[in-house]
């Protein structure tokens, strides 16, 4: 049975001397029934997809409305020439310019890993390959980091919702950012709770984000929230590095936003009918794309 | 809700959107396996979401991927429709509201190459998932996860009892069992879930029988 709680997690972690990851991957042997090697195995494929998703970003591509594209090129190009001038330094543009190329490759179909969501996509990837190209090129700790991320969003899944229809973009990017920052805090040696920490702190700071796509297309703004959702895993995992703790206990920020999600009004839960999406602008682009 | 690990982590799929894109192609690939014929000819209709943001986010699109055998991951699905010309399936789509219908919900009605047909509602219900809601008419639900057995017979005492004996004789242990009918004594729609696969006899074997219309098995792991 998957873990209902972050909590409950620790509580194996420390009972059995083992690390949070390790904890998610027997975790998934036994409720899917499968080997040691086949969820490796699996999880593996899953990573390659996410490298092969992130090689092949294609500069030149628009969405279906026009709306998104190219964006991931022009951050990407500033990353690379604006060293002195950029406030987030190289290494953050580059974790920024990931999260756009991916957003925009899901929005121009592309093949990409759902990580909760296909919205959502851009934020793991964003602080996972940075992470392995210039810092770690490790892939077995990619794989650990990949397992704590999926058990988070597992226990968020679980308590909450990862779906913007359910609980608005909180759900989703925010969901998302605490699977990046819980993911990020292992790969620097952080414990199990500073694993916990960290998720609830970037889910805490995205707390009652809404779900407002223009024209309900899954583009504007899924696709730069994608970069809050992966700046904000950043920061979360240095801070908790810092020796920074959440002070609402992880599973408690989860409750709270399932709470918000559930009291969040209708139109701010993917339905387009809110926010950006019913802004002149955003009424604009609707009408030329649905004609 | 509680999700295995790789529904998290995935499903690896072409975007922009698990629901309105790859729960879309999973629709059309049950829906051409179902028909256990090469599609020819599909008339879809769209309902609520999918007929308001369907086009946007490629849900037409992927539905004829999906007919034309791709997995939601196939980087092929944006060409679908070319693809389909080379094919020769012909293909068109309607917008319609329906009664009672899930938001994301499309209408199928299929013809093969060797003149079979199959008319199937079908519902994206999240994160790449589908339900199937009716076949030819009939209410039902399962959701083509597990390896599924659909057997169709006339509504008469005895054909529930047959296919369980033949499953169990070859050790096929089955996870969900679901009657369905359009009147009493009227046509049947037995959906039966298994934890093993079927092997290709047993369900020859039950196609013989007396009374059974037609059986459908479908195994989308494969």
């Amino acid at each position: 049975m998957a873990y209902e709680s972050l909590q409950e997690i620790i509580t194996v972690c420390k009972e059995q001397d083992k690390p949070f990851w390790e904890v998610i991957l027997e975790e998934d042997i036994s409720e899917r029934d499968v080997t040691r090697q086949d969820s490796l195995d699996k999880m593996r494929s899953t990573w390659d997809a996410m490298l092969l998703a992130a090689a092949t970003y294609e500069s030149n591509l628009k969405s279906k409305s026009g709306l998104v594209g190219g964006d991931g090129a022009k951050m990407e190009q500033y990353q690379h020439s604006a060293r002195e001038q950029s406030l987030c330094g190289e290494y953050v543009d580059g974790c920024i310019a990931g999260a756009l190329q991916m957003g925009e490759s899901n929005a121009c179909m592309k093949r990409i890993v759902a990580a909760p969501t296909a919205g959502a996509c851009g934020v793991l990837p964003a602080v996972l390959v940075p992470y392995f190209q210039k810092r770690e090129r490790n892939t077995q700790k990619m794989l650990e980091a990949m397992y704590v991320a999926a058990g988070i969003g597992q226990v968020i899944a679980a308590r909450a919702s990862i779906s913007g229809a359910a609980g608005g973009c909180q759900a989703e990017i925010g969901s998302a950012s605490a699977m990046a920052a819980g993911a990020l805090v292992h790969l620097q040696g952080g414990d199990c709770e500073q694993i916990a920490h960290a998720a609830a702190m970037a889910l805490k700071n995205l707390l009652g984000l809404v779900c407002d796509p223009v024209a309900g297309l899954v583009e504007v703004p899924c696709v730069k929230r994608n970069v809050i959702g992966t700046v904000n895993a950043l920061s979360c995992a240095d801070m908790v590095m810092a020796g920074i703790t959440s002070r609402i206990p992880p599973d408690q920020v989860i409750d709270a936003m399932k709470e918000v999600g559930d009291k969040m009004d209708v139109s701010f839960r993917e339905t387009a009918l809110g926010g950006l999406a019913v802004t002149p602008a955003g009424m604009d682009a609707a009408r030329r794309v649905l004609g | 809700m509680i999700m295995n690990l790789f529904d998290i982590l995935g499903p690896v799929m072409v975007g922009p959107s698990s629901s309105h894109t790859a729960g879309a192609v999973r629709i059309g690939y049950v829906a051409s396996r179902l028909l256990e014929d090469e599609p020819v000819k599909v008339d879809i209709v769209l309902h609520g979401s999918f007929a308001t943001t369907g086009v946007g986010h490629g849900t037409d699109k992927a539905l004829i991927a999906g007919l034309l055998g791709m997995a939601p991951d196939d980087i092929r699905i944006p060409q679908s429709f070319e693809l389909a010309k080379k094919n020769g399936l012909a293909f068109s789509f309607t917008n319609k509201t329906l009664k009672d219908a899930h938001p994301n919900t499309a209408v199928l009605k299929l013809t093969g190459k060797h003149g079979k047909q199959l008319e199937i509602q079908a519902a994206s219900i999240g994160g790449g998932r589908i339900m199937i809601h009716k076949l030819d008419g009939v209410a039902v639900v399962f959701s083509a996860e597990k390896p599924t057995l659909i057997v169709y017979n006339q509504d008469q005492p005895g054909y529930v009892a047959q296919v369980t004996t033949s499953l169990s004789k070859r050790n096929v242990n089955i996870a969900t069992m679901n009657l369905y009918r359009d009147k009493r004594g009227g046509f049947a729609v037995m959906v039966l879930e298994t934890d093993q696969q079927i092997p290709l006899e047993a369900i020859h074997m039950l196609e013989q029988l007396e009374g059974i219309m037609k059986v459908s098995y479908i195994d989308t792991e494969e």
